[in-house]
């Protein structure tokens, strides 16, 4: 119970950056023709940005279905990194149910605090913050596109970079006592600005290509000593 | 001809779930290749930092709020203020920002 009490505090920061995004979304969903259930709907299945933008500009180009596939597969495919990953934070024990919640609901925020913890994680953790922010993004998604155009643009500006802070809030901490994990960090940024800007990759593919390469980098050139398996 | 919207919407949802979960379950035992579990270990970083940046300095209206939401970001995080405070300064830097922009 203490875990599911802190994880929903955590929730709340996590919650509003969802809002915000997905009232951003919305107004893209909007454009491709989506009602508002179809994007509840899709907000709560799929809970992912990136995928979602994606999946709803290929239904307003009503591609054929395998093509869905396909573009799902690539504007998702860090997640399959991150489930790697992911199950070497969980207990070897844990019960099944849990892995298959833990999957479902595998977003780079749930992941980040996740992983933010030293040890395995505890699962009502992560179901804290999913309890209120997962609503929160299916929401936003339908009234962002019921009423995408009322929003300021200055305060839909604003919120947009709340889910930056938070990625922010993760990976910057660890730098003051890891050195290479600071170098790493300024790589993966100078690398992902060079082929965002001067190559047609878009921007999932770069997530991808960049993480394979620079997190296998980092283990080769940075291995790690004697630390525990969950860390 | 349109192609039916919850179609799409149940192949996405099948795609999403398979790709998140299948690693998760399959994998139980800890790892014990010494580069697959630093490689795993790195991973957040790279991938964390790649989505951050350059996109930042896109989401907003200015770039230069983007970019001074970076900063302001960056160095509240670095002395670890957690994640709400940092997120909250991000935001409010960019809305001060954009009322003289």
């Amino acid at each position: 119970m203490k875990h599911l009490k802190e994880g929903i505090q955590v929730g709340i920061p996590i919650g509003l950056g969802y809002f915000a995004v997905a009232f951003s979304l919305g107004i893209g969903a909007a454009a491709a023709g989506i009602t508002p259930f179809q994007g509840f709907l899709t907000s709560l299945l799929v809970n992912a940005s990136a995928g979602e933008s994606a999946a709803f500009t290929a239904i307003k180009e009503n591609v054929p279905y395998l093509q869905m596939i396909l573009i799902t597969l690539v504007a998702n495919a860090r997640y399959i990194l991150m489930s790697f990953a992911l199950s070497q934070k969980i207990h070897p024990k844990q019960k099944l149910i849990h892995r298959i919640l833990l999957g479902f609901f595998l977003t780079d925020e749930y992941f980040a605090l996740a992983v933010s913890k030293d040890g395995y994680c505890d699962p009502y953790y992560s179901y804290g913050a999913i309890l209120v922010a997962a609503p929160l993004w299916a929401l936003g998604t339908a009234l962002g596109i019921l009423m995408g155009n009322i929003l300021p643009a200055r305060i839909v500006s604003g919120l947009s970079v709340a889910l930056f802070g938070m990625f922010l809030a993760i990976i910057m901490p660890p730098c003051r006592k890891h050195r290479n994990i600071a170098i790493l960090i300024l790589f993966s940024a100078l690398f992902s600005y060079l082929l965002n800007r001067l190559t047609p990759l878009s921007e999932s593919t770069v997530t991808i290509l960049l993480t394979v390469i620079l997190s296998l980098a980092g283990a080769i050139l940075f291995p790690r000593k004697g630390e525990d398996n969950a860390q | 001809m349109r192609n039916n919207v919850y179609l799409y919407i149940l192949i996405m949802a099948l795609t999403v779930f398979i790709i998140r979960v299948l690693p998760l379950t399959l994998i139980r035992k800890p790892i014990r290749n010494k580069i697959i579990r630093d490689f795993l270990y790195y991973v957040p970083y790279v991938t964390l930092t790649v989505m951050t940046f350059p996109a930042i300095i896109d989401a907003t209206a200015s770039p230069y709020a983007g970019l001074a939401a970076l900063i302001v970001g960056g160095i509240a995080a670095y002395h670890d203020l957690g994640l709400f405070k940092v997120t909250v300064l991000c935001c409010l830097t960019v809305f001060v920002l954009e009322l003289f922009v």
